[in-house]
């Protein structure tokens, strides 16, 4: 399919200053803890300080009297009432999906869970009152490592699971179809490289902390929640509480970041919710940071363990992964599904001819993990980018040129890949090419070689990351053969009113993204009004209710086709109208920058804005034109499409103090046809901060007996602005086939291709001194306590590190 | 409780407070001013920035009693009355120095303040003035691009010189 329709040079492609930054920078704002409601109350939550204990009493007494204090409650008291936070991936038939209580009731399962909830006058009342609760707690064993809890004779965490297998979920490409046998390619093969890669757990530590207010005075029970879901928070609240879904309004006002970390119905909405009803006055929830850390649900947390097989000549034969996937103390939205997001991507952009993957989904004493940006995509890009660096140094081979042998040929597009998808579309030798141009790719293996053979102690390494990942979540058919509960299509309603302005709706909920400005880039163009008279809503399930909200890179490869097909519709709907008043056929109207125009006939023109007034107007409408312009258009993927690009990054570590320092860093991104450069630019930036933050700096920790130790931004060390280097970003451009506008999807890019690439550049960097992985993040400490390692070996037997 | 005035944004106010109250919480709570923001509990992040007297603080860190007498300009009252931005905020905008936007008040509070210091900062002494706040979003690169043009617009609009930077320092301190 080609790009058939009127492209105009107008706003699609302009660096549009965004219209969200006028409130955002001037303080006016509607972040949900502004809230304030009359007779509002304020909300705390009493949190397990044990990682597993059986909770043997409670005794609140001394908390209902304390100042302030309206209420409190325990989950005893809401036990039949409280529902169980929905798990909405069910990934296999035999998956161990265990309630989880908004409220714990008998036993708690991770440090940080919800036990008591006080309800005051005002916030620091309700935490006061926190402390006048007395919790009887009897220890149980936390289950902290994924490999021991899956030995036989382990402690459980769930007693009732008989087992802490969650579930294990296998693709075999010989068994589906797609390729040959893994162990049959290992076994013909020149060259067999096995590594373990850890993917270390991370905290999505958006800025703003969740809050979340519900007011039950009103017919309909108004929830304003910070969350990038509100139509899975409205459907979920009904479902799981049996609730008359048309009685609950969801609002995502201001929301400040969520990287997925707000892709979740949570325990505070659902404390909310019941708290609200139970006391027939509005309440606040607003999480502290510590508690944010604790609670909010974390990412990553795999084992890896990677085998990849070639011929000597550097041609890939087979891959087979093997997973191990923490999904913590209970299953929240998509946690089980998060591991298998990043299934279809282990081959990355290379022709693999056999491939399996399995992977096992653990249950242990910790917080629960889910989607962080990304989401399953950034460790199979990392797995298979690690490993396609390992081999290259097995075999000796620059490790870009063993890339280029193996990767899909940009004349090889549509190309049916080993695990079962259809690569759209790519031009991996055009954004590879780019990138070595602006990074100097020669220079610096050169520089490389001198400081290498002059011992310098500042070593240069330089990283690799040629990745692709797909967009869109995601077409209907295929999440519901996988087991999900919902489907993927997105919606768009326009409505052009009586003055020509006009008002989208959009079934997208953005937290930053800016969809504000792009979609009215998108509108006016479609339309051909200014994008000053576009004013885009979202996130109020009352207005628009159709959507399946912000997540997965969707919102403009899925929704930006909804928009334009409801914007067509609108342009159709009006034509009857124009012909009518230009006495002609409709078929005889071209509609070009606004208006219709008789083929033929300059001059003879009306706008769509004075076919809007005229259908207001309704004096003298043709047979069949209804008195208002407007129409809706939902959109179902056919397929995901697939970004790519090529990120590279060189590095000097220090190896007297293990210090990493990036040197450069180039991206070059293929994203598709782009809306606005400027947001697209800001969403590479961003996300390849937070995949440097994933190799370099952040980790979630927990002590042994399940306390998390790094439950503050002291302990949790997202990067400053000075700890992150100015990147170089530019695009190549290949329009996604699919999409009206050629748009792929930026949102997760970043993030997916970076991690790797910085890795690749510090185990780059010490191969020399026999190091061969550096586990992430690759802080000073641990890089010169992996030299050291490296250099004992070496002085030892001299064998292979790993 | 304890009487406190404090003059914010330009407006006299008289309360009384508890002792613990921490500034924020008294701009927020009491003042209705939101435009200022709570991002964490170890003044980690900057998020609650604002200028007490003259000068960047987080107002988490702050009692709302130390402000007694003191007058706070929150990122509500940067803009001038006619509602012309701020060159810091204009700069963000027109850098893209945002996204979600809930660092962003404490962050132009920080930024302004580093230019009261510091009218040419290069991009490193940038990345280090504003090494107190947090941005999840932007990776920094266009905070950075975005306080760079704010320096040169606020140099070329008033044209100084260093003595005299030193000098405007010295009278609002």
């Amino acid at each position: 399919m080609t790009v058939t329709e009127h492209r105009p040079t107008g706003e699609v492609g302009r660096d549009r200053r965004r219209k969200e930054d006028a409130r955002l920078i001037t303080g006016r704002t509607s972040w949900t803890d502004n809230l304030s409601l009359p007779g509002m109350l304020h909300l705390a939550i009493l949190r397990s300080p044990m990682a597993h204990a059986r909770i043997t009493g409670i005794d609140v007494t001394p908390a209902r009297g304390a100042p302030g204090v309206i209420d409190v409650f325990t989950g005893q008291d809401v036990a039949d009432i409280q529902g169980s936070l929905p798990c909405a991936w069910a990934v296999t038939p035999d998956i161990k999906q265990p309630a989880h209580p908004p409220l714990a009731v008998d036993e708690v399962r991770f440090a940080g869970e919800p036990v008591a909830v006080v309800a005051a006058r005002d916030q620091a009342s309700a935490l006061d009152a926190l402390e006048a609760i007395d919790v009887e707690y009897e220890p149980m064993p936390a289950v902290m490592d994924m490999e021991a809890a899956l030995a036989d004779g382990a402690p459980l965490v769930h007693e009732s699971l008989g087992t802490n297998k969650c579930y294990t979920w296998v693709f075999d490409s010989a068994e589906a179809g797609t390729g040959g046998d893994v162990a049959s390619a290992a076994e013909a093969a020149d060259v067999v490289v096995r590594s373990r890669y850890v993917q270390q757990r991370l905290i999505p530590a958006f800025m703003e902390p969740r809050s979340v207010v519900v007011d039950p005075t009103q017919d309909q029970i108004t929830v304003w929640s910070s969350t990038q879901v509100p139509h899975f928070v409205r459907f979920f609240l009904a479902f799981m509480l049996s609730m008359p879904e048309h009685k609950i309004r969801v609002i995502a006002p201001d929301v400040g970041g969520g990287f997925g970390g707000k892709l979740q119905v949570t325990a505070e909405e659902f404390i909310s919710f019941l708290a609200a009803r139970r006391l027939g006055r509005p309440v606040k929830c607003t999480e502290s940071r510590a508690e944010s850390m604790l609670a909010a649900h974390h990412g990553r947390d795999m084992i890896q363990d990677v085998e990849i097989s070639a011929r000597s000549d550097g041609t890939v034969t087979g891959l087979n992964v093997r997973l191990l996937a923490n999904m913590g103390g209970y299953l929240r939205l998509l946690t089980p599904a998060t591991p298998l997001l990043g299934r279809y991507m282990y081959n990355g952009i290379y022709k693999f001819p056999a491939h399996r993957f399995e992977c096992t989904g653990v249950f242990t004493t910790t917080t629960p993990t889910d989607a962080y940006r990304g989401a399953g995509r950034p460790e199979a890009t990392f797995a298979v980018e690690r490993a396609m660096d390992d081999l290259a140094a097995k075999l000796g081979m620059d490790p870009m040129e063993l890339r280029r042998r193996n990767w899909v040929r940009h004349d090889e597009f549509p190309f049916d890949t080993v695990t079962g998808l259809t690569y759209d579309s790519g031009n991996y030798e055009a954004a590879t090419d780019r990138a070595m141009e602006l990074f100097g790719y020669d220079e610096l293996r050169r520089e490389q070689r001198a400081r290498r053979d002059s011992g310098d102690p500042v070593q240069l390494g330089i990283g690799i990351s040629t990745y692709t990942e797909m967009c869109g979540l995601a077409p209907s058919r295929w999440l519901g053969s996988l087991g999900y509960a919902a489907g993927g299509w997105e919606s768009a309603s326009i409505r052009m009113l009586p003055t020509g302005k006009v008002e989208v709706l959009t079934g997208t909920s953005p937290h930053g993204q800016g969809h504000e400005t792009a979609w009215s880039q998108i509108v006016a163009d479609q339309l051909g009004v200014p994008f000053e008279d576009v004013e885009v809503m979202h996130g109020d399930t009352r207005t628009s209710y159709k959507g399946l909200d912000t997540y997965g890179s969707r919102s403009l490869a899925v929704g930006g086709i909804a928009l334009v097909e409801a914007c067509k519709r609108v342009v159709e709907k009006a034509r009857p109208m124009a012909a009518h008043m230009l006495e002609c056929d409709p078929a005889d109207l071209e509609f070009a920058d606004g208006a219709y125009r008789v083929k033929g006939t300059p001059g003879a023109a009306k706008s769509i804005t004075e076919c809007a007034l005229a259908i207001f107007a309704a004096h003298d409408l043709p047979e069949g034109v209804e008195p208002y312009l407007d129409a809706d258009a939902s959109y179902d993927p056919v397929d995901f499409s697939f970004p790519h690009g090529t990120h590279l990054c060189a590095v000097e570590v220090d190896t007297e103090t293990g210090m990493v320092t990036i040197r450069s860093y180039v991206a070059v991104d293929d994203i598709g046809r782009v809306v606005n450069p400027l947001i697209v630019e800001g969403q590479v930036h961003g996300g390849v901060a937070q995949g440097i933050a994933q190799a370099l700096f952040e980790e979630a920790r927990y002590d042994e007996d399940g306390n998390l130790t790094t439950g503050t931004f002291v302990e949790y060390t997202i990067p400053s602005a000075a700890d992150l280097p100015q990147i170089v970003t530019d695009r190549t451009e290949t329009p996604a086939p699919g999409h009206p506008l050629g748009a792929k999807g930026v949102g997760e890019a970043g993030t997916i291709a970076s991690t790797p690439a910085v890795v690749n550049a510090v185990v780059d960097a010490l191969r020399p001194l026999g190091v061969t992985d550096v586990r992430m993040p690759c802080t000073p400490e641990r890089v010169w306590s992996t030299i050291a390692a490296a250099r004992a070996a070496s002085s030892g037997d001299g064998g292979e590190a790993r | 409780m304890t009487r406190i005035t404090m003059t914010v944004d330009g407006v006299r106010y008289d309360d009384d407070v508890e002792p613990r109250t921490l500034l924020v919480q008294h701009l927020r709570d009491r003042l209705g001013k939101v435009g200022t923001v709570v991002g964490c509990d170890t003044s980690n992040c900057g998020a609650c920035t604002v200028l007490l007297s003259g000068k960047s603080v987080k107002s988490c860190s702050v009692l709302a009693v130390q402000a007694d007498g003191a007058d706070v300009t929150t990122i509500e009252g940067l803009a001038g009355t006619d509602g012309e931005l701020h060159p810091v905020q204009a700069a963000f905008h027109e850098s893209h120095g945002l996204q979600c936007g809930f660092c962003t008040p404490g962050m132009i509070m920080s930024a302004v303040d580093l230019l009261t210091e510091n009218a040419d900062p290069s991009d490193a002494e940038i990345r280090e003035g504003l090494e107190g706040n947090l941005c999840r979003c932007t990776g920094y690169q266009n905070i950075v691009k975005a306080v760079r043009s704010a320096a040169e617009s606020m140099r070329a609009s008033v044209p100084s010189t260093p003595e005299s930077a030193a000098t405007t320092e010295g009278v609002t301190t």
